[in-house]
């Protein structure tokens, strides 16, 4: 039984204003675990949870995992390398053999978009988007929005600049998602070429200009740019990317006050952010990180945190 | 009424058949009104003086009767994908949906692009009363670079040409496909898509692509190739026919050309007219199909032009695929939907009463397909062969995919409640009449 008005977390499209506050809300209490002497609680005893790991990941993985542990869930980790996917079975049959072996919760991240929702219809069991394609990645939008508001307080009224690759970026379509609903401003920023046409009518500002979103914002999240874009012919070479879209401390000057910085990683170091900002004294981006097994030590409790413990099945 | 009728696998000899009572609708020979027809050895007498005591009596009150519907884009999989449909079960859905006539695209495996392949498809469809025509391969193996034997094709009834599922991407080897067709009388069918624009692209692009993470099909991948087409018959004379339309873009370049007085013709799919891309929300893959469904204001555009006659033919895309293809990843699952058997209950409940009249719909579903693809018009008058299909307009119901005569199941439209239903055909002698 789920403590939300969802069974699964396979977006951020359809959470209510209400069911994002409960997440960080657990979230800031699951925290406090993370901070005492023996970080284990056992709140998940009993529970199985497979990490269901189509495409290489390794940090969001592995968060998961501690967060699984922490609250004492059995966890198994299926990673698409040596699976039965290579001899050429469905991701369907897959996800059924799985959870023919007794199963609660499956955390997955695949390269197609809706994956996640295409489990869902068919499985029993509780599904946890950790990223499909180029849709979503909510867990990745809640940590943001935790982070943002430890430092802001609070996500309404916000200004938060995307930065980059919106195109191809789960994180950034879940933080759309996500910040909107909360009440804060999204602006994009990035190649003309990398921001969805029509994206406008999720009800962001758009810009092609760093400098001027630096000078209208409170805080940037800086995303990752793949050398396979510019390949592809969506902009013209790294060095161009860097020199105009690139987070440097001297463009970082221009802003009235200091901006706070974050980076869902792995970064470019150089590339997209500098290293003097990615470690400068407003950088989030460690703070995200241990947020991000809070996040998911609460969505994991409020999604499967009521399933039925074995002390309860015999009574 | 024998039961042997109903029998879709061998429909019975129309020998001596008196269908009485129904509404006759057969707007080219000016014909609207409420009169029996007698089948006689597959020959009509319209309003028969003396009734055949000895004749199968039907009694079609409160049904409608008009010529037979034909589609002019259908996939019957044959050879290749018999799991998906067959040649034979393809016609059983052609005559479960009333329709007497269809038009098979060639991207089989092997593509339909000799005369000796045509011919096997042909010879399977002999016996049916569907009749089957077979759009043959533009290119060889659908490979857009050579020519396919035309002229050998042509004389075993071949009049159309189609790469269809992909588009002639060479503009050199479309015009020369184009000029050789028109100098057969024949032409080209074009997918038009330029597949560089669409790419990885697997829904519409827009708001909801966005909203889904999925890559997009602009619109104009297709329009601008529909723009090439009809420049391209603007220079060289050559007939034009445009597949599935599915955008405004492309309604106003062919508006444009009719203007012109251009030799383009074009069709677009009941599913285009009827869903747009935010049913994809889901990731339901029997909503992807190519081209994908787009904006409302495209939705409207092509409806629109439907009802004016810019887009002269109604059709379906029938294009089947089995359960396990679609049972994918959005992004992975085979582009099509199956439409035979729901496109003319969704014809009388959402595009008549939304202001395509029923002589407009019957030239579009009845006259336009064969003129494009230069076949006489269906007649109901007395010692004409009887191609009809016989409708009830009033009966509801429910589109359950399962009882589908088609191998395949991937239907956007189950579970939509219809109101009409073909009631059975009647063509080349033969008749099949079913009981709801």
């Amino acid at each position: 039984m789920s403590l939300l008005p969802h069974k699964h977390l396979l977006g951020l499209a359809d959470y209510s204003v209400q069911d994002i506050t409960t997440v960080l809300d657990t979230a800031v209490r699951m925290k406090e675990i993370l901070e005492r002497p023996v970080r284990k609680v056992p709140t998940l005893r009993g529970v199985t949870v497979v990490n269901l790991f189509f495409e290489p990941s390794t940090r969001t993985r592995v968060s998961f995992e501690l967060a699984e542990k922490r609250l004492s869930a059995d966890t198994v980790n299926f990673s698409a390398s040596g699976s039965s996917l290579s001899k050429g079975e469905t991701l369907l049959d897959t996800a059924l053999n799985i959870e023919a072996m007794k199963i609660d919760v499956v955390v997955m991240r695949h390269k197609s978009p809706g994956s996640p929702h295409f489990l869902a219809r068919h499985l029993d069991s509780v599904v946890v988007n950790a990223g499909d394609g180029c849709h979503e990645h909510p867990t990745q939008a809640l940590l943001d929005m935790l982070t943002l508001r430890e430092k802001f307080g609070t996500l309404k009224g916000l200004r938060i600049c995307l930065v980059g690759d919106i195109s191809h970026s789960r994180v950034a379509l879940s933080n759309i998602f996500g910040l909107r609903t909360m009440g804060a401003q999204v602006i994009l920023c990035g190649p003309a070429t990398l921001i969805p046409r029509d994206v406008i009518r999720l009800g962001v500002e758009i810009t092609h200009n760093l400098d001027e979103a630096i000078l209208r914002c409170d805080a940037l999240n800086v995303l990752r740019i793949q050398l396979e874009r510019q390949q592809s012919g969506l902009f013209p070479s790294l060095r161009e990317y860097q020199t105009y879209f690139g987070l440097t401390r001297r463009r970082l000057e221009k802003a009235a006050a200091p901006l706070t910085i974050l980076h869902p990683g792995p970064m470019n170091r150089g590339v997209e952010i500098a290293s003097d900002v990615a470690d400068g004294e407003h950088s989030v981006i460690l703070a995200q990180v241990t947020n991000g097994v809070a996040v998911r030590m609460a969505v994991l409790y409020l999604l499967a945190g009521a399933q039925p413990q074995p002390a309860d099945v015999r009574s | 009424m024998p039961r042997s009728y109903s029998d879709f696998e061998s429909p019975a000899p129309a020998r001596n058949l008196l269908l009485e009572g129904a509404r006759v609708v057969d707007p080219r020979s000016g014909l609207d009104q409420v009169v029996n027809l007698y089948v006689r050895d597959g020959v009509l007498t319209v309003d028969p003086r003396e009734m055949p005591a000895s004749a199968d009596h039907l009694d079609l009150r409160g049904h409608v009767i008009t010529p037979g519907w034909f589609d002019l884009h259908v996939h019957f999989r044959e050879p290749g994908h018999e799991v998906a449909e067959t040649v034979e079960s393809g016609c059983q859905a052609a005559m479960n949906g009333g329709f007497t006539g269809v038009a098979c695209m060639p991207n089989t495996e092997p593509p339909l692009d000799d005369a000796g392949r045509v011919q096997w498809v042909l010879d399977k469809a002999s016996a049916s009363p569907v009749e089957l025509h077979v759009i043959a391969a533009a290119t060889r193996n659908r490979a857009g670079q050579e020519l396919v034997e035309m002229s050998e094709l042509y004389d075993v009834g071949v009049r159309a040409f189609s790469d269809d599922g992909a588009p002639i991407r060479s503009t050199a080897v479309l015009r020369h496909a184009m000029e050789y067709a028109h100098m057969l009388g024949a032409r080209v069918f074009q997918h038009a898509e330029d597949t560089t624009l669409s790419a990885e692209g697997v829904m519409n692009e827009g708001e909801w692509s966005t909203r889904l993470g999925l890559p997009g099909v602009p619109s104009v991948s297709e329009s601008i190739d529909v723009m090439r087409c009809i420049l391209m018959t603007q220079y060289t004379g050559a007939a034009i026919h445009i597949c599935h339309v599915s955008t405004n873009d492309s309604v106003e370049w062919i508006r444009w050309a009719k203007q012109h007085g251009l030799p383009v013709t074009a069709e677009v799919c009941t599913h285009h007219l009827l869903l747009t891309d935010e049913a994809c929300k889901d990731f339901d893959t029997d909503f992807k199909m190519s081209p994908p469904l787009r904006s409302e204001q495209d939705r409207a555009a092509c409806a629109n032009a439907l009802i004016d006659g810019t887009i002269d033919v109604l059709c379906t895309d029938h294009a089947p695929h089995s359960w396990e293809a679609k049972m994918q990843e959005f992004d992975v699952a085979p582009f099509g939907v199956v439409g035979l058997e729901t496109a003319l209950g969704l014809a009388f409940t959402h595009l008549i009463p939304n202001g395509l009249s029923l002589p407009a719909l019957l030239e579009r579903v009845v006259y336009a397909p064969r003129r494009v693809l230069s076949q006489p018009p269906p007649r109901i008058a007395t010692g004409e062969p009887a191609n009809l299909t016989l409708i009830d307009p009033q009966t509801t119901w429910s589109v359950d995919p399962s009882k589908f005569r088609s191998r395949s199941h991937n239907s956007p439209f189950k579970g939509w409640e219809l109101r009409g239903r073909t009631r059975g055909i009647v063509n080349r002698g033969l008749a099949v009449i079913t009981d709801f």
